[in-house]
């Protein structure tokens, strides 16, 4: 009976005061954003999220194993079987130009000749490799222009926010009007306008992404410094005589940003989905670029025969659908876990 | 309420000015000549091309491009103004062989057509499924609205719309894309069919042809199916929230304890109040389908302002999309600003603040 001993150890007591150990990771995030992280891996809902982004991961970063490139300098091409018109049926063998069979294929498959695992699309176009390939453009056109678009939003954002009065004025108003045409319409027109400028491929859609995209975070993290800058701590940053910068970056931008940081990761599942919008409408990328909203273009000529040719879309469909589902799935579970009432309950 | 509408009438010229500004901005990535095609009627021959620079002073500082592209310029000869976007000239579709302004009166009326159509069941289902959500909250219909809004808003509008017609075109042959077939369309562009409204469904209603009307609700089926798809996971979400939250409300379990029916406390009670964030989103809902809903429309091949941009814009006709992009934002602008005052209106808050 250890707790019945005045002189025996503090093992109980100490585990009343301490109540658990406090990692070095948490110290470093913090409690309130290790407890977003925590709460992040609590739901089935999120976890399944987690699962399939990191599937796609995987996919990704396996993609020249998976589908190995005919040509290796412009692996984003995708290969074309000829140049008939007529959509080809899953399974139906490739006659020319065969890329390399990968080594796994004959040990999953039994069969020694490189077939269409998807068919083929519209020009012949490999749909299995654009699927694949597709992965990474979605990867890097999502993690591209998150970034991008956080680093202006937070930069505007804490500008107009800290310097406030006539420039938070300016800044706010550029906003505004920045915001009075639809997202969409919007990435449209500047892509349609910046395309003859410099010519079709995946930039002139990431520059309209980028240019209309800062414009939520900006706001979001402008209201969060206003609430923080009259705290205790910036006013006593100021009083040892720092500079507005570096209060700014060093004190005021650590502190209000993580949530922000963290619901930008997730954005990169709606940034695919309006790439791969624009590439549908014939915006942007070249005709036969390896991106899922292109191959899913491909369907658009067969629609009255799309009960035969399903494959055009059900493939580039499912890819995209599960990939925008696994970042919504988490973005859910983090709303929850950000909401204030839900505080402290983790 | 009334410093308030002022205050946001006031805005409404600034957001005018700067649209034109973001637009006239665009337009300078366009070398001189091709500018010229804002002030040419048909296709340009080259000494017209010169005479436009020269006289729209296309190479001059930019204020008094900006300040030539805004008013026009009266023709000495016709007396005719040219161009002067103030006058509504937006310039010369390329893609479309007549002015934009022209393109934009006769796509705008379909998708006006649309919109009313599409209200009903783009609004009222979603709201009446997240109250619905909210009063049986963690019951079946919760967890299955749960689970639609998330699938819906991870499923892109452009491959449920595909899917829809691979279903019930492709396969059944009932909902065809398009906004007409081709028998009707003859009859809708004679003469014997008067053209009252322009909207193609209320003029088959006064020419007395059912038969059309019914062939134009077939076509705008898939459209409206689809538009209500993706804005029900979003009507869903907000609806069930807010009114989870107004059900939380002491005055609701007061009228409990008054011992009003159920009934009573959740539609006469609560749900008015919890309506307040729905009107706002519902108001910008109409006034999205009223800027034309570019993918949907694109898809199903329906003939209005978005998938008339969304074209001009894949053709790289710059001149349209611009033209497009103005009369987008100049919807939008006047749109919010009533939603605005619509929600004073509704809203005591804001109402006697």
């Amino acid at each position: 009976m250890t707790h019945s001993n005045p002189t025996g150890n503090n093992e109980l007591l100490g585990e009343l005061v301490a109540m658990r150990k406090i990692t070095r990771f948490e110290r470093f995030l913090g409690p309130e954003n290790y407890r977003v992280l925590v709460g992040l891996f609590k739901t089935p809902a999120s976890i399944a999220g987690f699962i399939l982004i990191s599937f796609f991961i995987l996919v990704a970063l396996a993609a020249p194993v998976l589908a190995p490139p005919v040509t290796p300098s412009d692996p984003y091409s995708i290969p074309r079987d000829g140049f008939k018109s007529q959509p080809r049926e899953m399974g139906s063998e490739w006659t020319k130009n065969v890329p390399d069979i990968p080594f796994w294929y004959k040990a999953v498959t039994g069969n020694d000749e490189w077939v269409h695992l998807f068919g083929t699309a519209q020009g012949q176009y490999d749909i299995y490799y654009g699927v694949i390939w597709g992965t990474r453009t979605a990867f890097k056109t999502g993690l591209l222009v998150v970034i991008s678009t956080l680093l202006i939003g937070v930069i505007v954002g804490s500008v107009s926010a800290y310097y406030g009065g006539l420039v938070d004025n300016i800044i706010m108003r550029f906003v505004d009007v920045l915001l009075v045409l639809p997202t969409l319409m919007a990435t449209l027109i500047l892509a349609a306008v910046l395309t003859p400028v410099i010519g079709r491929s995946t930039l002139p859609v990431l520059i309209s992404l980028i240019a209309f995209g800062w414009l939520g975070y900006a706001r979001i993290i402008r209201g969060d410094i206003l609430s923080l800058k009259e705290r205790d701590y910036v006013l006593a940053a100021r009083v040892i005589g720092n500079t507005d910068s570096r209060i700014l970056f060093r004190h005021i931008i650590p502190n209000a940003i993580f949530p922000t940081l963290v619901l930008a990761s997730l954005a990169i599942g709606d940034v695919v989905l309006s790439f791969a919008a624009l590439s549908f409408l014939g915006i942007g990328v070249q005709v036969g670029y390896a991106d899922w909203g292109q191959v899913l273009a491909f369907a658009r000529n067969w629609i009255s025969s799309l009960d035969t040719y399903w494959y055009i879309i059900a493939w580039p469909g499912l890819a995209l659908v599960l990939y925008v589902m696994g970042f919504n799935l988490v973005g859910d579970a983090l709303r929850d876990v950000l909401d204030p009432k839900m505080r402290g309950k983790v | 309420m009334l410093t308030y509408i002022v205050r946001r009438l006031l805005l409404v010229p600034f957001l005018l000015f700067g649209v034109t500004i973001l637009i006239f901005g665009m337009l300078q990535f366009l070398d001189p000549v091709e500018r010229a095609s804002l002030y040419i009627r048909g296709d340009p021959k080259a000494n017209q091309i010169e005479a436009a620079i020269t006289k729209y002073c296309l190479d001059c500082p930019i204020h008094i491009q900006y300040f030539n592209w805004m008013i026009g310029k009266v023709d000495s000869n016709t007396g005719e103004r040219e161009g002067g976007i103030l006058f509504g000239n937006f310039g010369w579709s390329k893609t479309g062989s007549q002015p934009v302004a022209d393109l934009i009166a006769r796509r705008f009326p379909n998708t006006l057509d649309l919109t009313i159509w599409a209200v009903g069941p783009v609004i009222l289902v979603g709201i009446w499924l997240g109250v619905q959500a909210a009063v049986h909250h963690n019951g079946i219909i919760d967890q299955a609205a749960r689970i639609f809004s998330i699938v819906g808003t991870s499923f892109p509008s452009f491959v449920f719309g595909l899917l829809m017609l691979m279903f019930f075109y492709a396969n059944l042959q009932w909902f065809p894309p398009g906004r007409l077939s081709d028998e009707f369309s003859r009859v809708v562009n004679s003469d014997q069919f008067v053209r009252h409204t322009s909207l193609l469904t209320f003029d088959a209603l006064l020419n007395g042809r059912f038969d059309i009307f019914i062939d134009a609700l077939r076509h705008m089926f898939l459209p409206i199916l689809t538009l209500s798809y993706i804005s029900w996971a979003t009507f869903l979400r907000v609806t069930r929230s807010s009114m989870l939250e107004t059900l939380r409300q002491e005055y609701v379990t007061t009228a409990r304890a008054k011992g009003l029916p159920e009934r009573d406390v959740i539609f006469k009670h609560a749900q008015p109040n919890a309506m307040l964030p729905v009107v706002t989103l519902a108001g910008f809902q109409v006034v999205g389908l009223l800027g034309g809903v570019i993918i949907t429309e694109t898809v199903f091949d329906y003939p209005g302002i978005g998938s008339a941009a969304a074209s001009a814009s894949a053709q790289l006709d710059v001149v349209t999309v611009l033209g497009f992009a103005l009369f987008n934002g100049l919807i939008l602008i006047v749109a919010n600003l009533l939603v605005d005052i619509l929600y004073a209106v509704v809203d005591p808050r804001v109402r006697l603040s």
